[in-house]
């Protein structure tokens, strides 16, 4: 155990978990957008600022990526904080101002509008669909593509992602909602990964339940029999 | 070729090479670096050849050597033992050199290098104010040496430092001489080296890695490329060193793939040292076992990061991480791992074989040895330079660098490459190390060196190095992406004659956030041409926003030309020159240009003999 302490307050916690952790577990409220606590922390969106005083330097740091090894002293609101997080939401927004999630943390923050000018896109390139993709779902379907202003989320070479299995975990936790799925009667649909998946029939009630490709990496990846996947929930269910 | 097995053998084999080579024989050097092949040095060094056959001259020997570093004056050609220096060489010249300067020891004055000044000229390499005032430790052998001849660099010494530390000193005696020495790394950061050592050789692990980055990203700088080029060994043995000194077993070379000479002389290299036992196991018979791997790198600015640089490596997207946990415990693949930059490699042999004090009576108290700059831009005598810490910038700039050409002034030079600072003349006596730059709010960076003259609107220039960072962020975090966007279109606007004061208290505010809140070295430094700038030249910025003006004459929507009709004789060269046909009038009348044609493009100003045109 290290004893660090957060605003004042002195804390134990145990070597490596990280100041966000540590925070969070000390009711201590730090704004995220691109952590998940499933996911590997990135440090992208640089909206877990906190300061940092380490033998007598202070720095600004990201807390989701920083590992507890020694005690520090942190600060999660000082007068740089704030400021520099204002700055990152006030850059967000002005790519992407539709978000709710990113204009309720705005509000928070006491921010109407970005002082830029709007080059709108819907994704704010948090990563946190790549990183879900692979790092839980291990499909590997999306990438990281370009650098700089360019740099983009998409399938390889921007063509269909033929590893998407249409599990919908990049939906679930894009904070932006930039990705959409839907159902059109026989297929499963992700436009942004110009992904079209074919469901499978159940062979008992006849009704369409889930993607193919989905149900046969499933099979493969827990190493199920090949019938495994034949019947719907429901049918599934009932036979039991 | 042979396998030197022990430190005496490798003595023997020395003798042999220096044997073979006669100090009184005729030996031709011409640089056939980047910079001289542009110039087109290849057909010298063929003609040369070609000549010295058919006059049957078998005893002279040609040697297409690395980077001599005087770029502006290229093709060079020396002729050794004199040190008879030519400049400008070209093929037809040749026939001439091998009959009147190799047969008859006559000096050609038409090829000499002649003051700008005085028109004097000057026989000798080593009388040349370009090299004289320089101190070559680590980039002088590369006029002597033929980059792919192992025999050349041991017969100047190579691989004795390595000799000397497998059989005579202690892992801890090679990494306390480092210590010592006060190396800092070259790469920019300016860390001890010998610290950074010592940090990975505490770390108790079977597998450790030594890198050497020779990812030079900086537009202008190619001082990294020189020196892989044109003595790819010395760079070998310094990472041996190193390697031994940590206990690590393997190395890589992260080269950009845009410099195929390197790639090429390090390859040979590499095979040639590893056939004769330098790299491999046993080295020397000692025990100790080291081999050295190429990585060739897509060309990304940002890989030159050290987190990206590994991350790229391990084959993955080549963009930072987070650096809470030091490369010195887990590095390259998880390893703790050395990373040192290709100039700071080229050091520790020096460092090695004369001794951490020797190094130490070279440059500042803080920052010993030498540094490596490209010294570009508008000055004289653009090249490669290499002087002692501590010179001034007036120095490097006038003394070495021949002064500004055309006649104009100096306004700034910008050092550390695309993120380092413009430095104003006010500072031109700055002592150059690393601790001196940054307290001018500019950096070392990796030794790039932009002079500016007064045509150059400092306005224009931070706009031009935000856009090339602007590209080259790697795009992972907000503040570094976003916000050098943000800052790049505020001074875009500037530039435009659209800024409003506000906008200079928006840069700041921007800069010190992407300044402090961005994850890797890339976003840290982006802002500092903006801050610099700011900090010297905000007049110049005032000029754009309060009055419309760019006071260089640069920013084409502020400015307009004109010619002046009393100093106008009607030469009509304006518009001969004229793209559009804007500049019209007729012969020994004075001209005119039409506004609404004009493009702007500054040919008429370039072309007049007489001044006549005028940016208003």
């Amino acid at each position: 155990m290290v004893e660090i302490t957060i605003n004042g307050k002195k804390v134990q916690v145990e070597e490596g978990t990280t100041i966000l952790e540590a925070a969070k577990a000390n009711q201590v409220n730090i704004p995220t957008l691109c952590y998940h606590e499933l996911l590997e922390p990135y440090g992208a969106c640089r909206l877990c600022l906190v300061e940092v005083v380490k033998n007598g330097r202070r720095s600004l740091t990201t807390s989701c990526n920083y590992p507890v090894t020694a005690p520090i002293e942190v600060e999660t609101d000082t007068e740089k904080v704030i400021n520099s997080r204002k700055m990152v939401l006030e850059l967000l927004l002005s790519r992407c101002n539709t978000s709710p999630k990113l204009n309720q943390l705005a509000a928070e923050y006491g921010l109407k509008k970005s002082p830029f000018e709007l080059h709108y896109d819907d994704c704010i390139l948090c990563g946190l669909c790549e990183r879900v993709c692979r790092e839980i779902v291990g499909a590997n379907a999306i990438t990281f593509a370009q650098r700089g202003t360019e740099r983009v989320v998409i399938p390889p070479f921007g063509e269909e992602a033929e590893f998407c299995i249409g599990c919908g975990a990049c939906v679930y936790v894009c904070p932006t909602n930039a990705i959409q799925i839907q159902e059109d009667g026989e297929e499963k649909i992700i436009d942004r990964w110009s992904r079209v998946l074919k469901l499978r029939t159940c062979s008992e009630c006849g009704m369409e339940f889930a993607p193919d490709f989905q149900l046969r990496f499933i099979q493969k990846k827990y190493d199920l029999p090949e019938d495994f996947f034949d019947l719907c929930r429901d049918c599934r269910a009932m036979k039991k | 070729m042979k396998r030197i097995q022990s430190a005496s053998e490798l003595e023997a084999y020395r003798q042999e090479c220096m044997a073979s080579r006669d100090p009184q024989r005729t030996v031709i050097t011409i640089c056939a670096g980047t910079g001289c092949q542009a110039h087109g040095c290849s057909n010298v060094v063929a003609a040369m050849q070609q000549e010295l056959d058919k006059q049957g001259l078998d005893q002279v020997e040609v040697k297409a050597t690395g980077c001599h570093g005087f770029c502006e004056r290229g093709p060079l050609v020396v002729i050794h033992p004199q040190g008879v220096f030519y400049n400008k060489v070209k093929v037809e010249d040749v026939p001439d050199i091998i009959a009147r300067t190799v047969k008859e020891g006559e000096v050609i004055e038409s090829l000499l290098y002649a003051l700008p000044a005085t028109k004097e000229q000057i026989s000798l390499e080593k009388d040349v104010p370009f090299y004289k005032l320089q101190e070559r430790i680590i980039f002088g052998s590369n006029g002597l040496i033929d980059p792919t001849s192992i025999d050349d660099y041991l017969a100047i010494g190579g691989y004795q430092a390595l000799s000397k530390a497998l059989t005579g000193m202690t892992t801890d005696a090679v990494l306390d001489e480092v210590k010592i020495s006060g190396l800092r790394g070259r790469g920019g950061g300016g860390f001890p080296t010998g610290r950074k050592w010592e940090s990975t050789r505490d770390v108790d692990s079977g597998v450790k890695y030594v890198i050497c980055n020779a990812d030079e990203g900086d537009p202008g700088a190619y001082m990294d490329r020189s020196l892989l080029e044109g003595n790819p060994h010395s760079v070998i043995e310094g990472m041996l060193l190193g390697a031994y000194a940590v206990g690590a077993t393997e190395g890589y070379v992260y080269v950009r793939h845009e410099y195929p000479l390197a790639v090429a002389n390090l390859t040979m290299a590499l095979e040639a040292a590893r056939e004769m036992g330098f790299l491999g196991q046993n080295i020397l018979g000692s025990g100790f076992n080291f081999d050295i791997k190429i990585s060739r790198g897509g060309g990304a600015f940002v890989c030159g990061e050290s987190s990206a640089l590994i991350a790229s490596i391990e084959g993955q997207v080549g963009e930072p991480r987070a650096k809470h946990i030091h490369m010195a415990e887990s590095g390259l693949w998880g390893k703790p791992t050395v990373l040192n930059n290709v100039e700071t490699w080229a050091n520790v042999p020096v460092i090695i074989d004369k001794g951490a004090e020797l190094f130490r009576s070279i440059g500042t108290e803080g920052s010993p040895g030498t540094k490596i700059f490209s010294l570009v831009g508008k000055v004289n005598n653009t090249g490669l330079v290499e002087v002692p810490m501590g010179i001034s910038l007036r120095e490097i700039i006038f003394d070495i660098g021949g002064g500004i050409p055309g006649g104009r002034s100096f306004k700034a030079v910008q050092t550390g490459g695309p993120s380092g600072g413009c430095i104003p003349e006010e500072h031109l006596d700055l002592q150059v190390d690393f601790d001196e730059l940054d307290k001018v709010g500019s950096m070392m960076g990796s030794g790039g060196m932009i002079v500016m003259d007064d045509r150059t609107c400092m306005v224009d220039v931070a706009k031009y190095f935000l856009n090339f960072l602007k590209g080259e962020s790697c795009g992972k975090c907000t503040t570094c992406r976003e916000g050098i966007l943000r800052m790049y279109e505020i001074l875009d606007k500037i530039t435009r004659g659209e800024g409003e004061l506000s906008d200079l208290d928006m840069l700041e505010k921007l800069a010190s956030v992407v300044q402090e809140a961005s994850m890797c070295g890339l976003g840290k430094t982006a802002p500092n041409p903006v801050l610099s700038t700011l900090r010297y030249f905000r007049d110049e910025y005032l000029a754009h926003i309060n009055d419309k003006k760019c006071p260089a004459g640069v920013c084409k929507d502020l400015i307009h030309f004109e010619i002046d009709p009393d100093a106008c004789t009607g030469c009509h060269k304006c518009a001969r020159v004229c793209p559009v046909d804007a500049a019209h009038g007729k012969k020994k009348e004075p001209h005119e240009i039409d506004q609404e044609k004009c493009i702007k493009c500054g040919m008429c100003y370039d072309a007049c003999k007489f001044d006549a045109v005028k940016i208003i």
